[in-house]
């Protein structure tokens, strides 16, 4: 769980680092250029594959942890006060790995999708003309899309702020004077990368980039 | 503090035996002085239902100094009641108010079943011991006073894994009954002395492989259990434990 989440992590740095290229407000041009980049090289196809495998090992290993942990306590309390030994997001990776995966299904057919017709409709060569980034301006039109991608956001801050510091305790990484450090990145890596992927559809339906 | 007397309702969980299923039974107490412990409050409550002629109510209990770990009490939602750092013995009715309702459960566990009412079987924390949990020594004389030199820092650090009292409010507390706060304390007092060495990665391995033969949850990293052991054990000690774990698993040949 914790080696399969550190790697999803550094992908989320080069995803959304990729798709701030559209705050250069320049109609896409730099943003384009990235996407095709991304889409094109072959060592990063080939590692696409590695994203996938990893994906999938993560959904699997929290699903088997799940099924576990649930066998656990067969009688469960009448009456519980987990608030006040823990935090609630701490205790609702499971819910939160779940809303995200129903979030990624959506945002793999939107765009992941249509990205892969366009570059094999074409024997894999020429896809100049997909702009991908009037893709996303067209989606983002639209209130209930912009608003599923804030909910999808959502679960990724509150699953990346206890995934973060979680991860390295499970690798045996818990350190007096490491640790407070690891937990500060952590919770200025969710900050930021959340705020960054939110901005992205409110920005296009409000209309702050063109 | 002031000392005050005061009347209350328990809802206590009723279970004949192991199979049988058991419910919630209410119960009234009258006069109980704020200066009683809890278990204090439940002799009172058990020679009155004595005296009446009722089943009383089955409990654990040894030292009531707050060091033998055998109260199991899930109290008002929480393993041995509102106080932090404590057990139920030390728990004292000045943590209540006159009129209060209390709630009073059983570990809930499916390693630690229960044998009746307020009792539960831990005999999983002593199988998980047996699996590891010791050292080898030559018999014959003690060996000298401080002839090993041990690390001030690990000594101490090893000693407050050591102070784990096996109550098993770790796993009472976890979403997930996970005893991984109880193994890696157990782990970790050893692993951190020269004494601890000669079985160091075979103890590991066989006492988390006895842990997951129990039934025991896996760790998600809540830390529900740090915020509920009594002795304060540290979740420091559970990443020793993963360390130990992947060192062992990569260099044995088990």
């Amino acid at each position: 769980m914790g080696l399969t989440g550190l790697f999803l992590i550094s992908f989320l740095i080069v995803h959304v680092g990729v798709n701030a290229c559209i705050f250069v407000n320049d109609g896409g041009e730099t943003f384009n250029t990235a996407a095709r980049f991304m889409s094109h090289n072959w060592i990063l196809r080939i590692m696409e594959i590695g994203l996938f495998a990893g994906l999938i090992l993560h959904i699997v290993q929290g699903f088997m942890l799940w099924k576990n942990n649930s066998s656990a306590r067969p009688v469960d309390y009448n009456i519980k006060k987990a608030n006040k030994n823990s935090k609630w997001y701490s205790r609702s990776m499971g819910l939160l790995g779940t809303l995200l995966l129903f979030f990624l299904i959506i945002h793999v057919s939107k765009f992941f999708v249509s990205t892969k017709i366009a570059l094999y409709a074409n024997g894999g060569i020429n896809d100049a003309s997909h702009n991908l980034y009037l893709e996303m301006k067209e989606e983002f039109q639209t209130w209930w899309v912009v608003l599923i991608y804030i909910a999808g956001v959502v679960s990724l801050f509150w699953h990346l702020l206890h995934g973060f510091q979680s991860a390295f305790q499970t690798l045996g990484i818990n350190h007096k004077r490491y640790t407070p450090i690891i937990k500060a990145i952590g919770v200025g890596y969710t900050i930021i990368v959340c705020i960054l992927f939110a901005l992205m559809p409110i920005s296009f339906y409000l209309g702050w980039i063109q | 503090m002031e000392h005050y007397n005061m009347n209350l309702t328990l809802k206590v969980w009723k279970q004949k035996n192991s199979t049988a299923k058991g419910n919630f039974e209410t119960y009234q107490v009258k006069d109980i002085s704020s200066e009683m412990s809890f278990l204090e409050m439940f002799d009172v409550l058990n020679e009155q239902l004595i005296t009446d002629g009722k089943d009383p109510i089955a409990f654990d209990h040894d030292c009531r100094e707050g060091i033998c770990g055998a109260c199991s009490m899930y109290i008002d939602g929480r393993a041995h009641g509102p106080w932090s750092k404590n057990t139920t013995c030390q728990l004292h009715m000045r943590a209540f108010k006159d009129g209060d309702t209390i709630v009073v459960e059983p570990w809930r566990a499916a390693a630690f079943p229960v044998i009746k009412d307020l009792m539960v079987d831990r005999d999983a924390f002593d199988r998980i011991i047996q699996a590891g949990g010791y050292i080898s020594v030559n018999t014959g004389n003690a060996v000298d006073a401080n002839s090993l030199p041990i690390d001030k820092k690990d000594a101490d650090t090893s000693f407050d894994a050591a102070s784990c009292i096996g109550c098993g409010a770790c796993v009472a507390a976890c979403k997930n009954s996970s005893a991984m706060l109880f193994v890696s304390a157990k782990v970790s007092q050893l692993a951190l002395l020269p004494q601890g060495e000669p079985e160091r990665e075979a103890r590991v391995l066989n006492m988390v492989a006895q842990m997951d033969k129990e039934g025991f949850g896996n760790c998600t990293n809540t830390y529900a259990c740090e915020a509920e052991c009594p002795k304060g054990i540290s979740v420091t000690n559970i990443a020793r434990m993963n360390r130990e774990f992947l060192k062992a698993g990569l260099s044995t040949e088990q």
